[in-house]
């Protein structure tokens, strides 16, 4: 008898079974995950879970047969003689259902890691590539290995490389091995006999004179490893969560925002290997807080938009160098701005935030129940619509109502991206 | 035998050199009382997960990949995860040497149990039954699934993943329509099968020359020479074994693609008699567990702590509810197989004047373990249920039959109970319940139209009135279209050749293309 133990084999071995499967199912899966992303709270939006799928498509059919007359042998007789006539639903329970088939199976339902969900979830999106001119220069060089050269500082030369090289070389040109020479050397020494000694003797110099002549590496036997600088995609992005938190910002508009800035967060997690955030609340001034002061700390006053803009110039001045970072940003507000400060943001915005940001979001949250399209445009709308129409590369919503979040990220994040087109 | 006072173990863990002793002393028990005649064992301890991986490949150790496994697995793991269905203490697979597998989390009475139940029951019933020994090849099977595997991976490198893909859905779809259900020539020999495999395609490799294929072939040979007698009799019609029938006449399918059917084919058919002998083996394993942990117990090597914890998940596995309980379902085979084995015992070794009368060939012939041992290694269910199930089991589990038929408008009308009108019937009626050739629809190849558009006709005799399911049936028929490349029709008809309902489905764009 033999024992073996299998725990430590590697495990899931259906798993890639499981991507086949997940990878037929696709389009299904990702409706199902869709579907019940929206009923789903935030935090755990992304946390994975069971999704079901219709079954249809993922059937493995059958030939298998229905009706007709049934037969059946059943225990656990109580009351029935021979010739009862048992109805047919209800108590008799006689109508035997197929077992293993059937309705049960109309749906079908898995559960998905988190991973796999948010794979499936951001699957259709992608990083939207306004601020491209910016990239260009926004790129880190970094060192690859490409092969070998012939030059080079020493402390780049390949050891292995180079004693291959000259192993080839001394058996190309037959340079005599010294165990060749110490045996002569040896036979020298044993032998008496003159003329064999003079043969010996000869024989061992002309050997040494190959072996000075064809030395063990030479220089042309070096090799040193070359690297190339390669341009790097910067690994790491910022994003500035700007929120005006004025008396006129209710809690379901914060809520709103809060939701926008975690998909966004979530979205910019799994392109960038480290992702920071700056969170600026403003009201007639800005200032940078922590993240629960940010959405629950109480603040009042007037508002300006333009001091938030300007507290992330200078953030981003003396902490995020545009090349070497990618900037985000989104902006969340009811609209409000005060008439006076309408220059000096369109200003900054053009001239000192858009230049190096690779996306600006704008995010007009209204109150609940009040429809998108009742919305009056606000005046920081009817300003941010204007510089759009210049040209200025800025992404803007409405949005009032916590359904509306994921089609909005989605709209705003879609592969083919009609980003210019005018927002709702 | 000298009783050994010491226990195998104590309390509920295990270790290696412990799984060796209690082994060794089901082993003593099982060959010397029980006198089973074993394949050489070999237990695996895996974990929780390796047995969800195992469950989604039926079971075996390597298969080929294919996302419908994928998909099993999906649904196991949602249903054990939230707890609504535990896994199986062991699975044991049909192979020499005999491979059990035993879950890490089981205690030490639960591992002796489990190496008794398997390692000694299962593996007795698969080296001894005559389905398995005529229909599988213990030898062979890993071989071969290794062989299977590594195939259909290099398939998929060289005709792509979709091919193959497409080619397997449709094979596992036809794949109860893919045994040979009577004994053909020459027994399976698996290990033979994969050379000639390999040896086949290397002979197509090194003969390959590309000027045969301008080679102009000769007249063809008019349809009409071809009587239609001798065409049926040249495709081997009418043929059940519709995956056999397109390995080896289909006529556009690739190499490769027979070679995928035939895999399908051999795997259908080395499952076969497990579906045949569900209540017979685990029948045979729960009586031989029970059997070597009583007697384990009375030597002293079980404590009664052990032995009240055997008995309890004994007791769980062996239970039945009525009809009536909302936990019913079916009879459970561990259930139903355990009592016949006890009852048969008690025939054998205390008969009654109903026994003598019942069963004169084996009641009061005293020696228990021979008389099972001929059961076990000669019947099937259906023909075990119909010779053994006893006059006193059908009463103590009152057992009735219920006749339903749709066109009585009236209800489900109670055809027998457990009284001396009824015995017969009802055993006739269970046995029936379990023969296989009620349990899966006769579906048979009767004819190629070869002179006409090579439509491919099946027939399925109709039973008791109980016909195709639509909907499944046009997707099987798709499949087996698309292997065909031609229409392919199928038409059912009750005992008297009447035809109830007719399918015709033609091959789709991509099969064709391909």
């Amino acid at each position: 008898m033999f024992i073996v133990d299998r725990r430590l084999n590697p495990g899931s071995k259906s798993l890639e079974n499981r991507q086949r499967f997940l990878r037929r199912a696709k389009a299904l899966v990702q409706g199902a995950v869709k579907k019940t992303s929206e009923g789903r709270d935030i935090k755990d939006v992304l946390e994975g879970g069971e999704v079901s799928i219709p079954l249809d498509g993922m059937h493995e059919p059958r030939f298998r047969r229905e009706g007709g007359t049934r037969d059946r042998v059943i225990p656990g007789n109580k009351k029935f003689v021979e010739g009862d006539i048992l109805p047919r639903s209800g108590e008799g329970r006689g109508k035997a259902s197929e077992p293993g088939e059937g309705d049960g199976e109309d749906d079908f339902r898995f559960v998905l890691s988190r991973d796999e969900f948010v794979d499936l979830f951001l699957d259709d999106l992608e990083l939207p590539d306004l601020a491209k001119r910016k990239l260009a220069d926004a790129e880190s060089e970094g060192l690859q290995r490409a092969g070998y050269s012939t030059s080079g500082s020493p402390a780049n030369i390949s050891v292995s490389r180079t004693v291959q090289l000259a192993m080839a070389r001394r058996i190309a040109l037959r340079r005599p091995r010294p165990e060749t020479i110490a045996q002569l050397e040896a036979e020298l020494a044993e032998c008496h006999d003159e003329a064999r000694r003079a043969e010996l003797e000869a024989e061992i110099e002309a050997m040494k004179a190959k072996s000075r002549r064809i030395p063990f590496i030479d220089p042309i036997d070096i090799r040193f490893r070359r690297f190339e600088t390669v341009p790097k995609p910067v690994a790491q992005a910022v994003m500035f969560c700007l929120m005006d938190v004025s008396g006129s910002m209710s809690e379901h508009m914060k809520d709103l925002a809060k939701r926008f800035y975690m998909l966004l967060y979530v979205f910019l997690t799994r392109r960038y290997r480290h992702v920071e955030i700056v969170f600026i609340r403003h009201t007639d001034r800005a200032e940078e807080v922590d993240e629960d002061t940010f959405f629950h700390g109480p603040a009042s006053g007037g508002t300006m938009v333009s001091s938030a803009l300007q507290a992330m110039h200078d953030i981003v001045r003396s902490r995020f160098r545009p090349s070497d970072w990618n900037i985000y940003a989104a902006q969340a507000s009811d609209g409000d701005n005060s008439i006076s400060d309408s220059a000096v943001t369109g200003r900054l915005l053009t001239e000192m935030i858009l230049p190096v940001s690779q996306f600006f979001a704008y995010l007009e949250v209204g109150e609940a129940g009040g429809g998108t399209f009742d919305m009056p445009d606000s005046s920081l709308w009817t300003l941010y619509q204007r510089l759009r129409a210049d040209g200025a590369p800025l992404s803007m919503r409405k949005v009032s109502d916590r359904s509306e979040i994921f089609p909005v990220f989605h709209d705003l994040f879609q592969r083919r991206r009609n980003q210019e087109k005018a927002a709702p | 035998m000298t009783a050994s006072t010491e226990y195998l173990f104590e309390g509920a863990d295990w270790d290696f050199p412990k799984l060796q002793r209690i082994h060794d002393a089901c082993e003593e028990i099982a060959r010397t009382e029980l006198g089973l005649d074993v394949y050489p064992n070999q237990i695996e301890i895996i974990t929780a997960e390796q047995m969800l991986d195992a469950y989604s490949s039926a079971g075996m150790p390597l298969f080929y990949k294919h996302w419908s496994f994928g998909k099993h697995f999906a649904h196991h793991e949602a249903f054990y995860r939230k707890g609504l269905r535990g896994l199986a203490y062991e699975i044991v697979i049909n192979s020499s040497p005999c491979i059990s597998y035993l879950m890490e989390e089981n205690t030490a009475t639960m591992q002796t149990l489990v190496i008794a139940h398997a390692a000694f029951g299962h593996n007795h019933f698969f080296k001894n039954n005559y389905l398995f020994r005529q229909w599988t090849d213990a030898e062979g099977i890993l071989d071969y699934l290794d062989f299977a595997k590594t195939y259909v991976a290099q398939c998929e490198e060289r005709y792509g993943r979709l091919a193959v893909e497409v080619t397997l859905d449709a094979a596992h779809a036809l794949m109860s329509h893919g045994i040979d259900r009577y004994p053909g020539k020459k027994s399976l020999d698996l290990r033979v099968e994969e050379k000639r495999a390999e040896e086949r395609r290397a002979h197509e490799q090194s003969m390959f020359n590309d000027l045969w294929r301008t080679v102009p072939t000769g007249p063809v040979k008019s349809a009409e020479l071809l009587s239609t007698e001798r065409r049926r009799k040249l495709l081997g019609l009418p043929q059940e074994n519709i995956l056999y029938f397109l390995e080896k006449v289909a006529p556009r399918l690739q190499p490769w693609q027979r070679e995928l059917l035939r895999i399908v084919r051999h795997i259908a058919q080395y499952f076969y008699p497990q579906s045949q002998t569900k209540v017979m083996n685990e029948g045979t394993a729960t009586y031989v567990h029970y059997r070597i942990m009583t007697r384990l117990h009375e030597q002293g090597r079980l404590s009664d702590g052990n032995f009240l914890e055997f008995l309890q998940s004994h007791t769980n596995v062996v239970f039945q509810p009525d009809f009536d309980d909302p936990r019913f379902s079916d009879f459970n085979p561990y259930a139903l197989g355990f009592a016949m084995m006890q009852d048969i015992e008690r025939i054998v070794s205390n008969p009654d004047d109903e026994d003598r009368e019942w069963f004169p060939d084996i009641a009061g012939k005293g020696h228990v373990m021979a008389v099972l041992r001929d059961i076990w290694a000669n019947y099937r269910d259906e023909s075990f249920i119909s010779q053994f199930l006893s006059p006193r089991l059908m009463r103590s589990w009152r057992m009735f039959h219920l006749h339903d038929d749709p066109q009585e408008t009236a209800g489900i009308k109670v055809d027998a109970i457990h009284d001396a009108r009824g015995y017969r019937r009802i055993r006739r009626e269970l046995a029936r319940q379990y023969d296989v050739g009620y349990l899966d629809p006769n579906i048979e190849v009767i004819d190629v139209d070869l002179a006409g558009d090579r439509r491919l006709m099946l027939r399925h005799v109709v039973v008791k009135g109980a016909q195709l399911n639509e909907t499944d049936a046009r997707r099987v028929l798709q499949h087996l279209a698309d292997l065909w490349t031609y229409d392919v029709s199928l038409v059912e008809v009750d005992a008297r050749d009447n035809v109830l309902k007719e399918y015709v489905v033609s091959p789709r764009a991509l099969a064709v293309a391909a």
